[in-house]
């Protein structure tokens, strides 16, 4: 067993006995799922909707290379510096050399899902860097040296009097405050306000990438990106190559359904699409602006045609959020940059199918995520075909040889008659060893009781019958 | 920075990759492992996106109900007269000591009876100071009835912070402004600036909010905590 399947098992069953997780996640989630729904129910067909914004990204990713140019030349013709990485270290590398290249001694980041796969607060942080997360849920797990919880909400998993003795413990500034949220907000606005002005270089990821006007477009409710792209004097967003949507006009649908499946919301409060560093006669914005393009790995999954739509991913969460087993489970027990559904059917191809093959055994098949997903990515269908590829890249011989036992068995009624006469005999015999190690069918009856076989079988009680 | 040979190799390969990649045919996109194809859905947003009046008033008692939701303050009004009393009440009430702006035909006649230090945003400026005023006034590139939206780009509402930096925003808007949904909001983006893009587009659907503490709303979160829109 690799070391991801017993973190996550051993994860998955203290989480899921844990009721006070289970009674936090579920008052979180249950505002969002009626906002979503009156959201939903305003569009004059959701269902058409979504089909129309599969069709969009169906079309954004398979022609992405020509995109993906257009996007880069409409950007470097107003004067953006536009960088490729192959993988996550190229991508550190380009960063780091922007941020010694201008000497930088502090980040100010807005929330990006990207930098989390890439590992690159550590690496600036290494590099002797004062890193600063923006985002307010962001900060709160960056301050508690945590991954995000969750895709959208990534301290969805915390007490407001959690977050108050972190604040006490590790903010600067007046400390007297209450468990009050809006108190609580107003200290972390207070703690980040100077650290925007003097931050020398801003980070941010991106939601959605314009090849036809070369824009970044940028979904939040806070504020923290504007002001990030607004002030350092250097700016630099992180963007993975499968973000790109063909026109400027394809926004006015991807925005409300973003925000709608998001967080319940008809449009979040700032989206902003970015074009260009500080252009000739602007007073403010960063004088140079610097994209990276990430692959790490994307390219593989393109090249699944099967699985092909799980790049269509707005990383909008809803997934996660409909997710019985994210919802029992959690998010950190995930273990990954990307959680809930969408994370167990992409993170085999980012990170390996076979140490992370066990995610899409997770998963009870409901279709809850298939059915919620606002770009129609076929998620449970996914999580089988990870499955079925993983069983046919390593097949697992223990399993095999269990079946041709099982077959040799039943096909033969002497020995199959005889097995059932021993398995009745000896059965009283396991309620002894029950959930021992001793227990041959262990994993099975730990949580579960083993039925006693019937003491007369039907072929028994038939021949009975006829006497 | 790396030198330009390997940038270029590393683009060459990634799109390489995408090339290669594509060669294999995706299945038709929306439909469910098995499933069927749904009706033909065109390429038209609006047709799916929420119902908008068709009428000015209808679009904007919208624009009002929609402000109302988001806790946004929108004042409609019949003159530029009414705009300078609503915006000096509005300086009385807080009591602004600094106000920034940017000259525009809105602010230019409604701004002067502030009587307050003026910060000019579209002249160079200081961050600092930005971060001192009470209030950032600007003009905007329309509202969006159906989603309670104002649209401001840098170019139009005096840089890139005065629209976020200071705790309030004030918007100056003409009614004729007004644009039903997001897709005449896009429309029109296009029409005026089609490459000579403003380098930021923003959509500000009310003031900055969080609920990253217990899902519960907090406003002004590290944008401004208050948005007011007077619309003459």
């Amino acid at each position: 067993m690799s070391t991801f399947v017993s973190q996550f098992k051993s994860a998955a069953s203290v989480m899921t006995k844990d009721l006070r997780h289970r009674r936090i996640i579920r008052t979180a989630l249950r505002n969002y799922e009626i906002v979503r729904d009156k959201r939903k129910a305003a569009f004059q067909s959701w269902e058409s909707a979504r089909q129309l914004a599969a069709e969009t990204k169906w079309q954004a990713v398979n022609h992405l290379d020509r995109h993906l140019e257009q996007f880069e030349a409409k950007l470097k013709s107003r004067g953006t510096k536009v960088h490729w990485a192959s993988n996550a270290a190229q991508a550190r590398e380009i960063v780091l050399q922007i941020v010694a290249d201008k000497k930088a001694k502090s980040v100010i980041k807005s929330k990006t899902m990207t930098s989390e796969e890439i590992h690159l607060n550590h690496a600036l942080e290494d590099a002797g860097l004062r890193v600063v997360e923006s985002d307010l849920g962001e900060l709160i797990v960056q301050l508690r040296h945590e991954a995000p919880y969750h895709l959208v909400f990534p301290s969805m998993h915390l007490t407001r009097d959690e977050i108050r003795e972190l604040f006490q413990r590790e903010l600067e500034g007046d400390k007297n405050y209450s468990d009050d949220p809006e108190e609580l907000t107003m200290a972390a606005r207070r703690a980040l306000r100077q650290k925007y002005i003097t931050a020398d270089v801003g980070i941010t990821g991106a939601n959605f990438a314009i090849a036809e006007t070369g824009m970044v477009s940028i979904t939040e409710n806070e504020g923290n990106a504007r002001l990030t792209a607004a002030l350092p004097k250097t700016m630099i967003s992180l963007i993975g190559i499968e973000k790109v949507l063909p026109k400027f006009s394809d926004l006015a649908l991807f925005l409300p359904m973003l925000a709608t499946m998001g967080a319940g919301q008809q449009i979040t409060c700032y989206n902003t699409m970015y074009s260009g560093p500080r252009q000739p006669g602007e007073t403010d914005g960063p004088e140079e602006w610097h994209v990276v393009l990430l692959d790490n790995h994307r390219t593989e999954l393109l090249a699944d045609a099967e699985q092909r739509d799980a790049l269509h991913c707005i990383r909008c969460g809803a997934c996660l959020n409909v997710c019985p087993i994210f919802r029992n489970v959690g998010g950190h027990t995930y273990n990954t940059t990307y959680g809930g559904p969408v994370g167990s059917v992409i993170t085999p191809h980012l990170r390996g199918l076979q140490d992370w093959k066990h995610l899409s055994a997770a998963s009870s098949l409901c279709g809850a995520c298939t059915e919620t997903c606002p770009v129609k990515i076929d998620l449970h269908h996914h999580l089988l075909h990870n499955r079925r590829n993983s069983v046919k890249q390593k097949p697992p011989l223990g399993e095999k040889f269990a079946f041709k036992f099982f077959a040799f068995g039943a096909s033969r009624p002497g020995l199959w008659k005889f097995g059932m006469e021993m398995a009745r005999l000896f059965q009283p015999l396991q309620t002894i060893v029950h959930r021992t190690p001793l227990d041959p069918v262990k994993p099975w009856t730990q949580s579960r009781e083993l039925p006693p076989l019937a003491q007369e079988s039907f072929k028994d009680w038939w021949r009975n019958r006829q006497k | 920075m790396k030198n330009a040979e390997t940038n270029l190799s590393e683009r060459e390969k990634i799109l390489g990759r995408i090339r290669e990649a594509l060669k294999v045919e995706a299945h038709v996109p929306g439909v469910h492992h098995g499933g069927a194809g749904g009706p033909p859905v065109g390429s038209n947003a609006r047709t799916w996106l929420p119902v908008v009046g068709a009428t000015t008033d209808e679009q904007l008692a919208l624009f009002a109900k929609n402000s109302a939701e988001l806790k946004t303050d929108f004042q409609l009004l019949s003159s530029a007269e009414e705009a300078r009393t609503a915006i000096v009440a509005l300086r009385d009430k807080e009591n602004w000591k600094r106000v920034a702006l940017h000259s525009g035909e809105l602010t230019d006649a409604v701004c002067p009876p502030l009587n307050l230090p003026f910060l000019h945003t579209d002249k160079s400026y200081a961050a600092p100071e930005l971060e001192q005023c009470d209030v950032g006034i600007s003009e905007c590139d329309a509202i969006i009835a159906q989603t309670g939206s104002v649209l401001v780009t840098n170019r139009s509402a005096g840089g890139r912070a005065l629209s976020v930096l200071p705790p309030h925003h004030v918007v100056l808007a003409r009614r004729k402004q007004l644009v039903a949904d997001l897709p005449s909001a896009f429309e029109l983006l296009q029409k005026k600036y089609a490459d000579k893009w403003p380098s930021m587009i923003s959509f500000i659907t009310g003031p900055s909010r969080t609920g990253d503490i217990e899902r519960i709303l907090v406003l002004g979160a590290h944008g401004p905590k208050k948005l007011t829109i007077l619309c003459f």
